[in-house]
């Protein structure tokens, strides 16, 4: 198999152009004879659905959530990228394709990381037109700020809930086609598999959260606007809900999966406290800005620390290691995101971790208080530090904060072309779903970008070019095939009711979620993650012999959904596994410990792996088949990363 | 800590339902409200009893998806989420009452879980600008004071969660509704469709079967985002004089 990823031909500047001009286009009076289905409702999907029904598409919006508005894309606290350069400090669009390539340990394709920054621009235009409260300056104009150790301030924000307020805006485009009648709401559905009829995408099975009824819905195109993979750790950023089903079942019928073991472990997050520990919080990553992060100089302190025989304060500045600012000086806490994690879990390693776990370090808002007054530290970071005081119950402006890395964003995805077509024909990825612009780490700030980037800006031509070579008549949902999906979707439900074993559904997640943090984390080893393999594929099998599902699939039942979920979070924690396994280097997000510079950096291997990474299904039990796109870099010279 | 939960269980939207007594144990201050029903819902399950259903999802207070009245109180006793709340809030022995929303409009579906789908038909209504993607003018082109801005920033924090509902003695919408009436009648962008939209969003709360607004301030009161009741005089002025020189058709 060989993946074409479709880059036009031609300079840089002008493929997007030129791409959308040899894109077909679909007869406006045609358009109406088109259904699209979008599966997720976040920064992708809404904007997707909305833009879609705009242009006269027949679109159908699915979302497991009770509304659209609830998707996780609201949760995103820092800001949106744009190279707008208001700021005149230098910014351009091949600056931001710049960084972000370069951001990603040149493990992106320069072509689409070129149109994600060429599109940046137009996309705040269109928030702002929609009413997007974006933060302002004094002459009414809008304001920015530097983001995650970026040189130009081309964050734009508002407050500490841009995510928020960008969803909310999607949200109201795709509740005024939803007016219309240009899009049908099914919110509180799940998708649970994909329909192929030859070879091409042809529909959906979904479940009814509220009633359990399986159903089938034809489309000419479906779109994944699905969100990551995240919660295959567990304990995450992410929402309780996000989850893996839709993609995978879709990687079962054909999408390949692209590089699944590059994931963003975040440095800033407040550490877990204990077993009953559900998910993780992020503390905006802007407070590095002012904390200074620090641990005990020795294990003896840390000792004493953690039993509570001396407090933070108490400990005199010769014994303090402010480890960030001593080993990149000149970059100090502003080190890039897998950067500060990594040495926060050496530090811990070391036995230097500061809560009773010892899986903590402080980050120390004292000096930036005496230098600023507290009242300005208030101003910048009041509301996360209330935040932070009510979940913890410490108050940060008198004694440290403790934060920890954890797992918050997930690079890798579907594979997809140029196109944001999957290799099934008909099927998309969209946002965080697919594989594409991040590379093997993403920038503060980009997220939202992308998300807001494929749905606005790049399917409505995409999906027009596909659908234009289609046929303008009803897909047959008659058709046998979706009888069969169906069927097997049923069946496999059945098989999760009927085992009845001991224990419930959390009680594997965290274990899966416990071996892929370990040996599948922040540092990975060859042997870690041949135990890791082992471990999860004998725990897969405990799952399926003595998982507890209670209750019957025609009813409201928050424990099926889980299962359903982890199961597949199983198979793809295995890949993850298999794919860190053969990425014989360190890049980005993905640190191998066979494979860093003397000084302890990670080491890249240009020669052999300048590739994306693609997992084939090959069916239950069997090896995965990795298929390689070769990344070819005609515009950046490749080189090492360093924050010294 | 060793806590009683009186939990209000309804197997479905027919069901009649009613309080089940439980006991937890082990209850660390450092949980939140909802780890502390996971660890319930995981004994629960051992024991092969169906566990108590909820809705939740961000669990970092802001999707809006998480609910309950704790103790009589919308998201219990802090101006929080409920997934902000921590078992520090409560002691050791003490009785806890959980319920769903109790609203004609948000109907329980099952347990602890609601349907608040009328709060998106109130936005369908006319909660946006109507503006297609692309052929927008640049962002810089549509100058806004800030302290305008920051206002409508105050008023599109709302995250939808019922709260104010929820709190009104008439089950009333006026606050949600109202916030995004505020918003949008604040910026410029929203001028345009800025009468229709007061009294499409007005007329469509109604419909739902919401309530009335008679000012005594429960839903500010507890409006984890600290929405405030400024928001409803201001839909109120929209409203009336959208009604006089109506431009619906």
């Amino acid at each position: 198999m060989i993946l074409d990823s479709k880059i036009p031909a031609g300079p840089l500047a002008e493929k997007w152009t030129k791409h959308k001009f040899s894109s077909k286009l679909v007869n406006p009076a045609n358009k109406r004879k088109y259904e699209v289905i979008v599966v997720g409702t976040g920064l992708a999907g809404a904007s997707a659905a909305a833009s879609l029904a705009e242009l006269g598409y027949n679109v159908k919006a699915f979302c497991f959530q009770d509304s659209p508005r609830r998707a996780h894309s609201i949760a995103a606290q820092g800001g949106i990228n744009a190279a707008k350069n208001y700021q005149n400090d230098g910014d351009s669009i091949y600056r931001l394709f710049y960084d972000t390539i370069k951001g990603g340990d040149y493990r992106a394709r320069e072509g689409n990381v070129y149109r994600l920054a060429e599109v940046s621009v137009k996309i705040i235009d269109q928030c702002v037109a929609q009413g997007v409260p974006f933060a302002r300056e004094y002459g009414g104009l809008l304001a920015n700020r530097s983001f995650g150790g970026a040189q130009v301030s081309r964050t734009f924000y508002a407050r500490g809930q841009t995510g928020q307020q960008l969803l909310l805006g999607a949200y109201s485009a795709l509740s005024r086609q939803v007016a219309n009648g240009k899009v049908k709401l099914f919110p509180r559905t799940e998708m649970m598999d994909l329909v192929v009829i030859d070879g091409q995408a042809k529909g959906i099975v979904t479940r009814n959260l509220i009633t359990g009824a399986i159903e089938t819905h034809a489309a000419h195109a479906v779109l994944l606007c699905t969100g990551g993979y995240g919660n295959v750790f567990f304990l995450s950023t992410n929402a309780m809900g996000s989850n893996v089903t839709a993609a995978w079942r879709a990687h079962k019928r054909g999408a390949l999966f692209a590089n699944p073991c590059f994931t963003q472990i975040h440095p800033t997050c407040i550490p877990v406290s204990g077993d009953h520990q559900s998910k993780l919080t992020l503390m905006s990553e802007s407070l590095r800005n002012d904390g200074r992060v620090w641990v005990p100089a020795t294990q003896e302190i840390a000792e004493k620390l953690r039993k509570g025989q001396i407090k933070a304060n108490d400990i005199k500045e010769e014994d303090r290691d402010y480890f960030l600012e001593r080993k990149y000086p000149s970059f100090g806490n502003l080190v890039p995101r897998d950067v500060a994690s990594r040495n926060a879990k050496y530090v811990c390693d070391e036995g230097r971790g500061v809560n009773e776990t010892g899986e903590a370090v402080f980050l120390d808002f004292r000096d930036a208080i005496k230098r600023d007054t507290r009242k300005i530290i208030e101003q910048k970071y009041g509301n996360l530090f209330d935040m932070y005081k009510q979940i913890t119950g410490e108050d940060p402006y008198e004694t440290p904060m403790m934060i920890y890395p954890a797992v918050h964003y997930t690079m890798g995805g579907l594979w997809v072309d140029y196109n944001l077509m999957t290799t099934v024909p008909g099927l998309y990825a969209l946002g965080e779903a697919n594989f594409s612009e991040h590379g093997a780490n993403r920038l503060g700030a980009s997220a939202l970008m992308q998300g807001l980037a494929d749905g606005y800006f790049v399917i409505p031509y995409t999906v027009g070019d596909y659908l234009a070579q289609l046929a303008p008549t009803k897909v047959d949902e008659n058709h046998p095939e979706f009888a069969r999906a169906k069927e097997e979707v049923e069946q496999g439900i059945e098989q999760l009711l009927k085992i009845n074993g001991t224990k419930p559904v959390d009680y594997f997640h965290k274990r899966l979620g416990k071996i892929m943090w370990d040996k599948c984390g922040m540092a990975r080893t060859e042997p870690g993650l041949k135990e890791a393999k082992a471990e999860i594929q004998a725990l897969k099998k405990e799952f399926w012999s003595n998982v507890k599902v209670l209750g019957t699939n025609e009813e409201l039942n928050q424990t099926l959904e889980k299962a359903n979920r982890v199961a597949d979070f199983l198979e793809l924690g295995e890949l993850m596994v298999d794919d860190a396994l053969n990425r014989n280097e360190s890049c980005g997000g993905h640190f191998r410990e066979e494979y860093q510079t003397p000084d302890g950096e990670a080491l890249r291997d240009d020669e052999n792996y300048a590739y994306v990474a693609a997992w084939k299904y090959r069916g239950e039990g069997k090896e995965e088949e990795l298929v390689k796109e070769e990344l070819v870099f005609e515009n950046v010279k490749l080189t090492q990363r360093s924050y010294k | 800590m060793k806590l009683t939960l009186k939990i209000w269980r309804q197997k479905n939207a027919a069901d009649k339902g009613g309080f089940v007594t439980y006991v937890a144990e082990h209850v660390s201050k450092d949980m939140s409200f909802l780890e502390m029903l996971d660890v319930l819902n995981d004994q629960l399950t051992e024991k092969g009893e169906d566990p108590v259903h909820f809705d939740h999802d961000c669990r970092e207070g802001i999707c809006g998806m998480c609910s309950l009245y704790i103790n009589g109180k919308p998201h219990g006793p802090l101006q929080t989420t409920t997934c902000q709340l921590h078992m520090r809030s409560f002691s050791d022995g003490e009785t806890i009452t959980i319920e769903p929303w109790r609203a004609k409009a948000f109907p329980v579906v099952k347990d602890l879980v609601v349907n608040r789908s009328a709060f998106d038909r109130i936005i369908q209504a006319g909660g946006y600008v109507s503006v297609n993607t692309g052929g927008v003018p640049d962002a810089n082109e549509i100058p806004i004071p800030k302290t305008v801005a920051d206002l409508a920033m105050d008023a599109a924090q709302c995250i939808g969660c019922g709260a104010c509902v929820a709190a009104c003695k008439n089950a009333s919408a006026m606050l949600f509704t109202s916030a995004k009436v505020s918003q949008l009648a604040l910026l410029p962008q929203g001028q345009v469709e800025r009468k229709t939209r007061a009294e499409k969003m007005v007329a469509q709360m109604d419909a739902e079967g919401f309530g009335a607004c008679t000012n005594t301030g429960a839903c500010e009161a507890e409006c984890p985002k600290g929405i405030s009741i400024t928001n409803i005089a201001r839909m109120n002025r929209e409203y009336f004089s959208a009604v006089v020189s109506s431009e619906n058709m």
